[in-house]
């Protein structure tokens, strides 16, 4: 039996088990745990830990880590994720891995502390200027943050981008038990700088935006192809689907098993990728399947929006899509179990 | 007696910098230095924005442009991951003391183990000569066309100085390039600035008075006059925090 | 017979990179640099050096912005 373990904890564990030997950031609830908690176990396995003085110099930091060659993270959340776009979009545009832990809070501006699922279209298409993308990844319990944690350093490493953990603030803050994986050597990629120019580089006035834009269009076609994850079931019978992620996905799957059981036949697909969004699951679908519903914590709905441009591409007649946006929090399966009613008595209309 | 001088490898190609810009002395200078002290092959350097970024032409080495006043943090952390490569932040004043002015001074604050060289024109050259922080009262910019009231925008910042003063940095100086004999003095700060990085001491800073003859609408020998006659008088010359003789 | 004692050594210039911004005529100690009337591929008339008032002191090297001179020690 693993032992009980805290959301942040170990996500930071994680991470430095993963190899990462960078954290720069600033503290801000409800991530500020994963930051306390590399303040002290960097020095441990010989990495560097710095408190930056603001969120876009933390950024800023892990951006010159990276460019060294070092496996580099940062957490932050609301607006603290707001200030780091630029860093994204340079992370990007540099081609450097790293990873960034956003524990998600509801609101707009400063915000409130509740959990949510509010930044979803900022994450998947991009704060910064410019169109790029980076990997999202949406655990749904304390043991699959530890796992994607690893996995967002590798997929970093590999494809060059930014990797980030979208989880909501509830998950960074609860207990579960938890595997830690066994701690990997931590090496430099090769491509850093070590001072003596191996990597030759032209001016900034001197790219080609042409070649660039083939180049950027091949590596997220790559993606896209290879790095949808997700989890569904009884989707091949289903008359309704619904779609959810993370800690709301998980009480969808709950609720989507007592409907089960009552009789209806609903089946869920659960995002682990929002970015890559998994197309692939909704080609398994049910033919005639007569709605997705989705099931999400902010208030305009954001999730939906992916659902239907899916849904559309998957499917040759349009299906409707149906979302009651739960504003905060992580919907109960009875509150779900009443959606999907009002769904079939006809009661809410749908979005797309 | 002649003395041999060829700009450095490092260096050796044409520049995008304006006629009679500072840049291009200070670049070469810093060329020199790391050649003499043997790290030309040992340096990785953070670029600004601006007039700055034309350095990443020009020079054959690990660099990064960095976001716009971000260099103070991206070279923190360089050095922290990399401390036995020379970390060079290379700034223009907006760059490092406008949108900069956190990540400048908070380098500074923590006394990190790299050198940074502010070129100081007094306007945000690249973008077509604005009023920077460190325009003097007066000065006829493009964002202040009747010329600088200090009053409302506040008097030109002297960072070097406020470093020397109320943090405890390895090494401070302000150099000009208006003539041969400061431009010698430019290379012994710059050279001093990286001993001080090389032997661990702390944050070294060299801010350099240049000519902007582009957007202060004069040419290059009459833009080093003002610089003398108008610039140094409130920007004093010299190393502000010495290097402690241990 | 006085001889006029000169430093060894030749300035070089690689006319190409000149913006004819002048620092270099203005700091020559003996007004041995002027603009010449050739211009280069990038339209500045570039400098041409007086070898014979040349003393080979360095200021030209010292204060062009563009690695124009090459001062050769022979």
């Amino acid at each position: 039996m693993a032992d009980m373990i805290k959301g942040n904890e170990a996500i930071a564990e994680a991470a430095i088990r993963a190899g990462a030997r960078l954290y720069a950031g600033y503290p801000i609830t409800p991530s500020t745990e994963i930051m306390e908690y590399m303040s002290w176990r960097m020095a441990e396995v010989g990495g560097t830990f710095i408190q930056a003085e603001s969120e876009i110099a933390g950024i800023n930091m892990i951006i010159g880590g990276a460019a060294c060659g070092v496996r580099a993270i940062t957490a932050s959340s609301g607006p603290g994720m707001s200030l780091k776009q630029e860093g994204m979009t340079t992370l990007s545009d540099e081609e450097l891995p790293a990873v960034v832990i956003n524990t998600v809070r509801y609101g707009n501006g400063i915000g409130t502390l509740y959990s949510a699922q509010c930044d979803y279209l900022r994450e998947t298409r991009g704060g910064g200027n410019g169109d790029y993308r980076v990997i999202v990844l949406c655990p749904e319990s304390i043991q699959e943050a530890v796992d994607l944690t690893v996995l967002a350093f590798d997929l970093a490493e590999k494809y060059r981008m930014v990797c980030m953990l979208m989880t909501e603030g509830a998950l960074a803050q609860m207990m579960e038990p938890a595997e830690l994986p066994e701690m990997r050597e931590a090496t430099r990629y090769p491509w850093g700088f070590d001072g003596k120019y191996t990597n030759k580089k032209i001016g900034i006035f001197d790219r080609n935006s042409m070649t660039e834009a083939v180049a950027l269009n091949e590596k997220y076609n790559s993606v896209k192809e290879n790095e949808q994850r997700w989890e569904s079931n009884y989707v091949d019978d289903a008359d309704y689907v619904f779609v959810a992620y993370g800690l709301p996905g998980r009480s969808t799957i709950g609720a989507v098993e007592a409907l089960r059981a009552e009789g209806h036949k609903v089946g869920f697909i659960r995002p682990i990728t929002a970015w890559p969004f998994p197309e692939k699951a909704f080609k398994e679908v049910n033919r005639n399947v007569k709605g997705f519903i989705s099931v999400e914590a902010n208030a305009t709905g954001q999730l939906i929006d992916d659902i239907a441009l899916t849904a559309k591409k998957a499917f040759k007649n349009n299906i409707p899509e149906y979302c009651k946006p739960h504003v905060y929090g992580v919907p109960s399966m009875r509150v779900i179990k009443e959606d999907f009613m009002k769904v079939i008595a006809g009661e809410m209309k749908e979005v797309y | 007696m002649a003395i041999a001088r060829k700009v450095p490898e490092l260096v050796d190609r044409p520049n995008g910098f304006c006629p009679g810009c500072g840049h291009g002395i200070v670049t070469r200078l810093i060329a020199e230095c790391l050649e003499e002290l043997g790290q030309d092959k040992n340096v990785i350097f953070g670029i600004g924005v601006g007039c700055s970024s034309l350095l990443g032409g020009v020079i054959k080495a690990d660099r990064l442009h960095c976001s716009h006043g971000r260099v103070g943090a991206v070279a923190t952390a360089m050095k922290r991951v990399n401390p036995d490569n020379i970390v060079i932040a290379y700034q223009g004043d907006g760059d490092a003391y406008s949108i900069g002015i956190g990540e400048t001074t908070s380098a500074a604050y923590r006394n990190e183990n790299f050198t940074t060289i502010i070129i100081n024109n007094t306007n945000y050259g690249m973008t077509g000569g604005q009023m920077s922080n460190t325009t003097m009262p007066g000065q006829k910019t493009s964002t202040s066309v009747n010329g600088r009231d200090c009053a409302v925008t506040g008097m030109p910042i002297r960072f070097p100085e406020l470093v020397a003063s109320q943090f405890a940095p390895a090494y401070a100086a302000r150099g000009s390039v208006d003539k041969p004999a400061n431009i010698i003095k430019v290379k012994k700060y710059i050279k001093n600035a990286l001993e001080a990085q090389m032997n661990k001491e702390g944050y070294s800073v060299v801010e350099v008075l240049s000519p902007c003859p582009t957007n202060w609408g004069e040419d290059a020998p009459a833009s080093m006059k003002r610089i003398v006659e108008a610039l140094i008088p409130y920007f004093p010359l010299g190393e502000f925090k010495a290097r402690e003789v241990k | 017979m006085a001889e006029k004692t000169k430093s060894k050594g030749k300035v070089l210039t690689t006319p190409e990179r000149c913006k004819q911004c002048g620092l270099c005529v203005a700091n020559c100690p003996v007004s041995a640099i002027s603009f010449g009337t050739e211009i280069n591929s990038v339209g500045y008339n570039f400098t041409i050096i007086d070898h014979e008032k040349c003393t080979v002191c360095g200021m030209c090297y010292m204060t062009c912005p563009d690695f124009v001179y090459e001062i050769q020690a022979d």
